[in-house]
């Protein structure tokens, strides 16, 4: 149990870290819903697996790549904001997920399970994370300059298209190594709150960017942590820390606005 | 006798059709080097899908050269800055330029700026930075589309007044949209009216021209060959 226990909490801070770098630019596109509805995507996958007996892990993957490759490219075709895309898209996951997932396997898809993990599981959280931070670091600034006009991105030489293709790639891997841990239904989290509490007490990008991944660490990191001790899922205990930190940061905030300098 | 090199740009037959509408028909002009053009025209005429034909952004038929090395600065007229959280340093450090300081001199802005969030900018500062960013890489035409939307009218002047003089002194060829009569008369060189196809173009002081205004800007307007 010991063991386990430190291999989530790895896990935890890997997953917490890439998720707040990720999320740092799906709040910025006004995307934070995209980030919460694309993980639902995952459950018809997971049910494959707990079905036929493969890693879930590899079904949810597979489900959230082709998604982000379908609402990428209806986004493209139709110009309609991801929003809507993924709006229309993961309630239906979410409903053919539900039917399709054996019973006794739904509370883990769900709420994630901090029982299972392994040596394997921890070196690839550690190596998929690694990878998508680094692969995020070099467009970050690409997305952010398409935020900020895509004209403008697109004359300073940036292909928008790919490059959105990219970060909602790794965004579907970051979401579906999360999902062993904090289960499908509140890994959307890891990507959102962390990400909305650094923006609050951001002026750059370089701040913004680095607090919302440390945000997320310590969230799902003490998360898991509480989990091992009062036996509970490690999904909802995840939540509250982040939410915990969402409200101290914004109590500091607002008294440092009548006691600060 | 003109040369060939006289001429940076030249476009000939330019057609544009969007959602099967024609918003630039069959525009030709020629543009010779260091010349301050300014593009006029009411709402819709297709200005700015102009300028995106320009750039290569916007799929067209007919024929847009430039001279060889060209380096195209630009600025768009609409931006989102408000909802993200980037210095003016890191917004500048993405153009890779090594003149920042150099820059935001010739742009009017002290360094102490560098610090700043975008999004916290006054309208003039902003159009400041945006035009730093333009001139950043150093290029040789610049591509303004209304440079000073949201800036008050003091601003307004100093901003053009300070374009007018970095292309003088740079050769530096600049194409600017602009609904400010009195700006295309004291700010550039020579005018085009677009209004779906070309309705004028010759020298800006003719602006003033209430006539020519008519043209410009009334309906119905005629078109006509502008080969300069």
């Amino acid at each position: 149990m010991a063991d386990t226990l430190i291999f989530s909490i790895i896990i935890g801070v890997f997953v917490g870290f890439s998720a707040g770098y990720l999320g740092s630019i799906m709040v910025l596109e006004k995307m934070a819903l995209v980030g919460d509805a694309l993980s639902h995507v995952a459950l018809p996958g997971l049910a494959l697996g707990f079905l036929f007996n493969f890693n879930p892990f590899l079904g949810g993957f597979a489900f959230l790549f082709g998604s982000a490759v379908i609402i990428w490219q209806l986004g493209r075709m139709t110009r309609l904001p991801f929003e809507t895309i993924v709006g229309a898209l993961f309630t239906l996951a979410l409903a053919v997920g539900i039917l399709m997932i054996p019973e006794a396997e739904l509370l883990e898809a769900l709420f994630g399970d901090i029982t299972h993990v392994n040596t394997m599981d921890t070196i690839a959280a550690a190596i998929i994370s690694i990878v998508a931070i680094l692969l995020t670091k070099i467009i970050y600034n690409r997305i952010v300059l398409s935020m900020i006009s895509e004209e403008l991105a697109i004359s300073h030489g940036v292909n928008v298209a790919r490059t959105n293709l990219l970060y909602l790639s790794l965004v579907s891997l970051t979401v579906a190594i999360g999902i062993k841990i904090v289960g499908t239904l509140l890994v959307g989290f890891l990507v959102v709150v962390p990400a909305a509490t650094a923006k609050t007490i951001s002026s750059n990008l370089l701040r913004y960017s680095v607090l919302s991944s440390l945000f997320g660490a310590i969230s799902s990191s003490s998360g898991v942590l509480l989990s091992g001790y009062l036996n509970l899922p490690a999904g909802p205990l995840v939540v509250l820390s982040g939410i915990t930190i969402f409200i101290i940061v914004i109590l500091v905030k607002w008294a440092s606005k009548f006691y600060g300098p | 006798m003109k040369t060939p090199n006289d001429y940076i740009l030249s476009v000939s037959n330019l057609n544009v059709t969007l959602q099967n509408q024609t918003i630039l028909d069959n525009v030709s002009f020629k543009l010779k080097r260091g010349t301050i053009l300014a593009i006029v025209g009411p709402n819709g005429a297709g200005k700015s899908v102009f300028f995106r034909a320009l750039l290569n952004l916007v799929s067209y038929t007919g024929k847009i050269e430039w001279s060889d090395k060209v380096k195209i600065g630009y600025v768009p007229q609409i931006l989102s800055v408000r909802d993200i959280p980037i210095s003016v340093k890191e917004f500048l450090s993405i153009k890779k330029g090594s003149n920042i300081e150099s820059c935001l001199n010739s742009v009017g802005l002290e360094k102490d700026i560098l610090g700043k969030s975008l999004s916290t900018l006054s309208g003039g500062q902003l159009r400041r930075i945006l035009i730093a960013w333009a001139i950043l890489d150093k290029p040789n035409v610049l591509l303004f589309d209304e440079p000073t939307t949201g800036v008050d009218l003091d601003s307004e002047e100093a901003i053009y007044g300070m374009l007018k003089r970095f292309t003088k002194e740079n050769e530096v060829t600049l194409l600017l949209i602009s609904h400010g009569i009195h700006i295309v008369r004291d700010y550039s060189d020579y005018m085009l009216a677009l209004n779906k196809c070309v309705t004028f173009f010759g020298e800006s002081k003719e602006i003033m021209n209430p006539s020519l205004q008519k043209i410009i800007y009334g309906e119905p307007h005629v078109c006509i060959e502008a080969e300069a």
